[in-house]
């Protein structure tokens, strides 16, 4: 089925090209900072994990949230997301295959990688988040691909696929709690040392990763002749509705923490939140990103509760700003603020170096490659069994 | 005769998965013919023995900036530990800063700027507890019988979490090469390769040769140095009989640093 | 075949660049590593055998550095009952030349010149050694 990636029109080798010169300026970038080492990363002694750590977080959230089509479709026989279920399983391979690479290029040592491996520490949350999240792509890549192939034949998929689908919707939770237990379990970071981590990187996942699908499947509506919603099913508004409930549900938890920080007053469970939202000592460098995060969660869910999430220009507007307060709340502020202050209640801040960016901004071109070519095989099984 | 793609493919794939499967389980039944038999490892005889090394940092004995120096170069020359001259990329196994900041949270307002500014000697705790440990994916920083939370270069991948875990800020990044920013190198102790994170390790180097670590020496008696375990050694005494605090034991990591505070007179 | 010309022409070509590296040489005698001749002590064995060390050195060394590192073992004691100190210094005593005194990390002629003993072999195998990027060279076993 891959073939059909090879062929395209104009606009479709165009992107894709766009996409690999951006690939190749990230890869020098990396290539850099390999020979250089971590130093040309504006991470430092107090802040040790940036960008790169943010982004992986950020994903494994997008990754996740393909089980808000595939529980509804598999297990409550929701027929509406039949023709997008593929699309989020194919948009989780190329969410976990980001974070993966996010991991290779933020360690010191890539070489030595393998020792996670060849030494297991059974009591390392690291160990286990590797283990989830390979398993998760493994997954994703046989049901989608199988799926995907009986489609094309006009067969049911294969009865063996069926445990390994029901398989997915545990595993999907589980890669998103086990990554926020990176952080909820570390002493003396007050900022992710709380209880509620797993339940708020859910929520944010399930409000951010289908916004993401939608606006993909805007963009497949546009320009391939398959409709992942063809009028009168109304998958997207039903997706909508998880997203409202899933983004609102993220506000009250994140509600619930700056709560139990500034009514119990503890300086240590405050500082973080001054730092992000009125600045401590001075450092405003996150102020400008939260708020704009949280104007942005209100705009989107405002948008989404009323009809206007029925309008054709507000949808996108919408989702767009759901997607991109969660960005900027788990994807730059999160961990970030996290090692602010630091464990001599100081405060160091972080600005990402270009060439940072330039290795994030590769990663992320070598994830939209994937989903291309992913969504392009896709679209084409589609057109041509419509024809 | 003729098989399709699809055929081809298939066999190809048995046919691999047969001869790597075979290799590995022929390696396995052979073995591997590298053991010595007679051979034995030992611990070297001169060495410090404990079952819980601890330190006392008894406040005052360092009265002036050069008690604070002499201690902190004392490590810095023997452990080849680089100056980069910038906070960013610094390195620090050993360090002073003052009381309000490293007893964070416990500060009254009405204490003198005085009192604030007192520099206190800060290295890696060595808790019973380690979150950094606990932490560590590929086990290159571990917990040895004697208490000591020790460092292996040779395994650490660089992934930072241990720097997010611990909650003394006691671990530095290389985040560059080390080397050309070494004053001396020091052959009796390796650098460090960019990518590794460090630490202080109670010097076991030097522990395993009968030897004080290098800043104990250097302190004309201001860092005391013993078995927590034994009830006859110095630290044991001091820390039972005197008024000693540690940092953030709160957070329950048990650190085997203790602070004299107002002491002196020990034994 | 379909396209059958085009695809045995190209596979020709592919085995042809394939094997071009053993047709170069082809012929050619194999000198075989530089071995140095290096200022060896009064009893020359090594903490093993010489053959033992030739096939297994990096496995002893490996084990040396597991066993110095974390297990707090820096006594090695070998087949013959011998005590040796774990160190790599233990190495450079004996493997060394006089060629070898040079500023450690700047110049390290572990690296550096081809008459010491671990390039010698090393540069011929093109295996590179990574230890001598923190370790410090022979320099420390002259004093």
């Amino acid at each position: 089925m891959l073939e059909k990636a090879l062929t395209g029109g104009k606009k479709y080798w165009a992107w894709i090209i766009f996409l690999l010169v951006v690939i190749a300026v990230g890869f020098m970038a990396y290539l850099r900072q390999y020979n250089y080492g971590l130093g040309l990363t504006g991470m430092s002694r107090d802040v040790s994990w940036g960008l790169y750590i943010a982004q992986f977080t950020f994903l494994v959230g997008v990754a996740a949230s393909a089980v808000m089509l595939v529980t509804p479709y598999y297990l409550h026989d929701f027929k509406k997301f039949g023709k997008m279920v593929i699309l989020g399983e194919f948009l989780a391979i190329a969410a976990v295959i980001m974070c993966i690479l996010f991991i290779f290029v933020d360690v010191g040592q890539p070489m030595r990688i393998l020792n996670v491996l060849l030494y297991p520490q059974l009591h390392s949350v690291m160990f286990y988040d590797m283990c989830v999240l390979c398993g998760y792509l493994v997954i994703n890549l046989v049901v989608g691909w199988t799926t995907l192939a009986a489609e094309r034949k006009g067969t049911p998929p294969p009865k063996w696929v069926k445990p390994i689908i029901y398989l997915s919707i545990p595993w999907a939770f589980s890669i998103h709690t086990v990554t926020a237990f990176l952080y909820s379990g570390l002493p003396g970071r007050h900022f992710w040392l709380a209880a509620i981590m797993a339940a708020r990187f859910l929520a944010s996942a399930f409000a951010a990763g289908p916004s993401l699908l939608i606006i993909l499947c805007l963009i497949v509506r546009k320009v391939s002749k398959f409709d992942p919603d063809p009028p009168g099913v109304g998958a997207i508004q039903s997706l909508v509705k998880i997203i409202r409930y899933a983004m609102i549900a993220n506000v009250f938890f994140y509600v619930c923490e700056v709560f139990t920080a500034f009514y119990s007053n503890i300086p240590d469970e405050m500082a973080a939140f001054k730092y992000v939202f009125v600045g401590l000592d001075g450092h405003t460098s996150l102020v400008p990103f939260m708020w704009t995060s949280a104007i942005l969660a209100f705009v989107g869910i405002f948008l989404l509760v009323f009809p206007t999430r029925k309008n054709k220009v507000l949808l996108p507007i919408a989702l767009l700003a759901i997607f991109f307060a969660n960005w900027i709340d788990k994807g730059v502020v999160l961990i970030i603020a996290g090692f602010v202050p630091n464990s001599f209640d100081r405060v160091t801040e972080y600005f990402p170096t270009s060439n940072e960016i330039s290795i994030v901004l590769g990663v992320y071109a070598i994830g939209f490659l994937i989903v291309t070519i992913l969504y392009k095989v896709a679209i084409s099984v589609r057109e041509e069994k419509a024809q | 005769m003729s098989i399709n793609r699809r055929q081809f493919l298939r066999r190809a794939g048995v046919v691999t998965a047969l001869g790597l499967g075979g290799s590995f389980v022929i390696n396995g039944i052979s073995g591997k013919k590298d053991v010595v038999a007679a051979s034995e490892y030992a611990p070297s005889t001169q060495g410090l023995k404990a079952n819980h090394w601890a330190m006392v940092v008894d406040m005052s004995k360092f009265k002036t900036e050069d008690d604070f120096k002499r201690v902190i170069e004392s490590c810095v020359s023997i452990h080849n530990i680089p100056d980069f001259g910038n906070p960013k990329d610094e390195i620090k196994w050993i360090w002073e800063d003052d009381y309000e900041h490293t007893f964070s949270g416990g500060d009254n307002e009405y204490l003198t700027e005085d009192f604030k500014k007192l520099p206190f000697m800060i290295m890696c705790n060595h808790c019973e507890n380690p979150p950094c440990v606990k932490a560590c994916p590929t086990g290159a920083t571990f917990k040895r019988p004697d208490g000591i939370v020790d460092m292996d270069f040779h395994r650490c991948i660089g992934c930072r979490f241990c720097m997010g875990a611990c909650p003394f800020g006691a671990r530095s990044f290389n985040y560059r090469d080390p080397r050309p920013f070494i004053k001396k190198i020091d052959t009796d102790y390796p650098t460090r390769t960019p990518g590794v994170v460090e630490k202080c390790i109670f010097c076991v180097e030097r522990l395993a040769d009968g030897l004080m670590p290098a800043c104990v020496e250097a302190s004309k008696g201001g860092l005391i140095f013993g078995d927590l375990d034994d009830p006859n050694s110095e630290v044991r005494k001091i820390i039972s009989t005197q008024y000693t605090v540690r940092r953030k034991t709160e957070l329950g990591t048990q650190p085997s640093v203790y602070y004299l505070v107002g002491g002196g007179d020990h034994a | 075949m379909y396209k059958g010309g085009r695809i045995i022409a190209s596979l020709i070509i592919f085995v042809a660049f394939l094997t071009l590296p053993f047709f170069f040489n082809l012929g050619k005698a194999n000198a075989g590593p530089d071995l140095p001749t290096y200022a060896s002590s009064s009893d020359s064995q090594c903490v093993e055998p010489a053959a033992y060390m030739k096939a297994n050195h990096m496995q002893l060394l490996l084990k040396w550095r597991d066993s110095d590192v974390r297990d707090g073992n820096s006594v090695y004691i070998n087949s013959q009952g011998k005590s040796f100190d774990i160190s790599l210094e233990t190495c450079v005593q004996c493997h060394t030349t006089q060629a070898t005194k040079n500023t450690v990390g700047v110049n390290n002629p572990a690296l550096n010149t081809s008459d010491q003993f671990c390039v010698s072999c090393h540069n011929y195998a093109s295996v590179k050694p990574t230890c001598w990027n923190c370790h410090s060279g022979p320099e420390g076993a002259t004093k």
